[in-house]
């Protein structure tokens, strides 16, 4: 411990610590801007400069190590008058166009002008060139960006993919991609990771608000909604919620006064990708044991970041993906094929919408083996930003709306869906299931969570052994199934590069591409901070624990969906509708040929 | 990679492009686990291949496992670093303080007139590579400029014509 003096009060804190992180932990607020705890340090912005007795200069608090015996001073006239200074001198290159702009009332550099008790914007001078640049799932205007650097740190210390950096010098510097190029001609993975700790109006999803109200306009037009598991515990933050609450009924009663015509929830198409990929599984490790061609580990494919990521760094290793879609698309596919059929409604008068945590999804839909005859199978993704934004625009009370279900035939789902939401999630989701079916024993873990795979550790593993199976699992007899799960790309690096060296000992890996899965995604409500990732974790759960149904393989729908239309897991139809394919693309898109 | 795609554009005939990648390949393979070496890769390389195009900046990002947004960056950030071809000779003009004050941006002007290109660029004969330096380390010489590796000292614009016509 280290004994120092902060506004006079005298404190003691473990070694280590910054001036800031030391005053934070006494109740001292130092007002900072660039700075974000436990993921960047950078001392870019300089708001949080104080006196340091015996220091000739204000010392960036965010960066200056708390020392023994040190006396510090965070509000005197002086660094009150330095940091309205310095955040004159951002505005002076900021557009303020804050009215119009899509983070007002949400912009951090706006709230800290009234922080600061700014009321003057003296220094008028040349502005930054601004560089606009649109891909189907990230849209940057870099006029906005005030070079607080925290995208760059995601990009490559947190995510490991790195197509954003500071480029040229001085006054010109600008942060962006290599000479740049356009995201979408570079290895960027859309997982918006960036978008969720950009300050301003600089890094955000590509909008999709306004081709919504139009579908929903259209009087032609039969338009669907779903909902992904992440939505319904994070949404609520956007809407005058405490983070970690759910809000699952509100959220289906708001999207129906939308006007939305059917309310789908990805949950059921979720029971539905375990059903598949749990048999795309047991088929791998069949073949695997009884001396074939499978490849493994297999690996998950829900999480469209992850999906581009391994694209362009592990073009090679493509096969280990699973060809499950993931579960918004299925339930695409299945809206415009099975339910249409049911309703009678040709599917190009169908126009599906997926509410997702997630920029990439938005990316995702765009991908040619996602359409059919052009016709895509999910017309829009709005992230649960987007969702939020069009309640508050529509008007709705969200918080005195009555609860409802979603529609059938595809609403209903169990808890093994939920957890989709959250890392670990869908590895459990799956032993549910297939453990269930090898053994004809429920899997052995209290309350059915397999506590080795749950939290937010960069890589889990677990391992069990089969023991007396049913008797067409007979091969797997004393076989111990080894599994690993990672969310952030750099987890995902960790184990496709022991994949790549032969050394990985699992049969069956989980990657969600953004850190915590899905509760933590792109798309998800401004800030994602430790303290809220668990909370929106332990939400899931409690949905999860909530539910009479736990095992996907128990929703009376999915069983129905296989009778009626789909015949058999992982049959003709499964795969033309449900499977997919993946590209080659290589870290500078070298295997695209256009 | 494809060969067209690095066609040579600097003006050594003696080494075609793919020795001359072969080179940079073998310096990078020596600076790759030095922390902080891809200042002097990149330096090393552009001695060999002339500038730092984008294909030859993927290929030392490649190969030295690091983001080309990070290669770039440094490159943008150095103005010592060409990401196009240059000319035969560089001239930079020293705009310093002592140089600006004794006439540095007259040099400036005049020598736009002569080789008809902007500063920052190349003549159309890829002749001249005409820039400007912030201080040369040569203030009692101001106004100051380099061609190459000479500098000229106390330069006056009328001098200029006579200058150049040594190259």
């Amino acid at each position: 411990m280290i004994n120092l003096t902060i506004n006079g009060k005298s404190v003691s804190v473990s070694e280590g610590l910054t001036i800031l992180e030391a005053a934070k932990q006494n109740n001292i607020y130092i007002p900072n801007l660039c700075y974000l705890e436990g993921v960047h340090k950078f001392g870019s912005c300089r708001l949080c400069v104080v006196e340091v007795e015996g220091a000739r200069t204000l010392q960036a608090s965010c960066m200056v190590p708390a020392r023994e015996g040190m006396v510090v001073r965070t509000n005197t006239e002086k660094t009150r008058k330095a940091r309205k200074t310095l955040y004159e001198l951002i505005l002076s290159d900021h557009p303020k166009d804050c009215l119009s702009c899509e983070r007002n009332q949400s912009c951090e550099l706006q709230e800290m002008g009234n922080t600061l008790g700014v009321t003057d914007a003296r220094y008028e001078g040349e502005k930054s060139k601004g560089r606009i640049d649109i891909s189907p799932s990230i849209s940057r205007d870099m006029s906005k960006c005030i070079l607080c650097r925290r995208c760059i740190t995601v990009c490559n210390q947190i995510q490991n993919v790195g197509v954003l950096n500071a480029q040229n010098r001085g006054f010109e510097t600008v942060v962006g991609t290599a000479m740049d190029l356009p995201i979408n001609t570079v290895n960027c993975a859309y997982c918006g990771q960036c978008t969720i700790v950009c300050p301003v109006g600089a890094l955000k999803e590509t909008d999709a608000i306004q081709d919504v109200w139009n579908a929903i306009n259209d009087k032609d037009k039969r338009v669907v909604v779903q909902v992904a598991p992440a939505i319904r515990v994070a949404i609520g933050e956007d809407l005058g919620y405490e983070p970690g609450n759910i809000v699952t009924g509100k959220l289906a009663t708001a999207l129906r006064e939308l006007g939305f015509d059917d309310v789908f929830d990805t949950n059921f198409t979720a029971d539905l990708t375990i059903i598949e990929e749990g048999t795309e599984f047991l088929t791998r490790v069949k073949e695997a044991l009884t001396g074939g061609q499978a490849t493994l580990p297999m690996i998950t494919s829900c999480s469209p970041g992850w999906i581009k990521y391994v694209e362009h760094s592990f073009p090679d290793k493509l096969d280990h993906l699973s060809t499950c879609k993931s579960p918004h698309a299925m339930l695409g596919a299945l809206a415009k094929s099975y339910y249409a059929e049911k309703v009678n409604v040709e599917p190009k008068d169908m126009y599906v919408v997926s509410v997702m945590p997630c920029t990439a999804k938005k990316f995702e839909v765009s991908r040619p083996e996602m359409q059919n005859d052009g016709v895509p199978k999910v017309d829009a993704v709005l992230t649960t930003r987007e969702l939020a934004k069009m309640i508050k625009e529509a008007g709705i009370d969200f918080r005195n709306l009555d609860d409802a279900p979603f529609d059938n035939p595809l609403g209903l789902s169990s808890g093994a869906a939920d957890i989709f939401g959250v890392t670990g999630g869908v590895m459990e989701a799956a032993l549910r299931t297939v453990y269930e079916l090898v053994t004809g024993r429920q899997l052995p873990f209290d309350k059915l969570h397999v506590t080795p795979i749950v939290g937010l550790q960069q890589v889990k593993e677990a391992e069990f052994t089969i023991e007396d199976p049913i008797e067409a699992y007979k091969f797997l007899d004393g076989v111990t199934v080894k599994v690993a799960v990672t969310s952030g790309l750099s987890g995902a690096k960790i184990l496709l590069d022991q994949i790549v060296k032969g050394e990985s000992p699992y049969h069956f890996i989980e990657v969600m591409g953004c850190p915590g899965g899905c509760i933590s995604g792109g798309g998800q409500p401004r800030p994602t901070t430790p303290e809220i990732r668990q909370k929106r974790l332990e939400a899931i759960y409690r949905e999860d624990e909530g539910k009479t149904l736990r095992k996907s393989h128990e929703n009376e729908y999915i069983t129905k969906l296989y009778k009626e239309f789909l015949i058999e897991p992982n049959g003709h139809k499964s795969h033309e509708l449900l499977h997919t394919h993946y590209t080659k693309r290589g870290k500078f898109n070298e295997y695209i040929t256009e | 990679m494809s060969s067209e795609a690095l066609k040579c554009q600097c003006c050594c005939e003696e080494e075609n492009d793919q020795q001359k990648y072969d080179r940079i390949a073998e310096i990078i393979d020596k600076y790759k686990k030095r922390e902080g070496s891809l200042i002097q890769v990149l330096h090393l390389s552009q001695n060999i291949y002339g500038y730092l195009p984008l294909e030859l900046q993927k290929f030392i990002a490649d190969r030295m496992d690091k983001p080309l947004s990070e290669v770039s960056g440094v490159i943008t950030f150095y103005s010592f670093f060409a990401t196009q071809p240059r000319g035969k000779h560089t001239i930079r003009v020293c705009m310093g303080t002592a140089c600006y004050v004794r006439g540095g941006k007259k040099l400036v002007d005049r020598l736009e007139d002569i080789l008809g290109v902007p500063v920052g660029s190349t003549t159309e004969d890829k002749k001249y590579t005409f820039e400007v330096a912030r201080c040369i380390g040569a203030c009692g010489l101001a106004p100051a400029m380099m061609i190459d590796d000479v500098v000229f000292k106390q330069v006056n614009p009328d001098k200029l014509e006579s200058i150049l016509a040594k190259y």
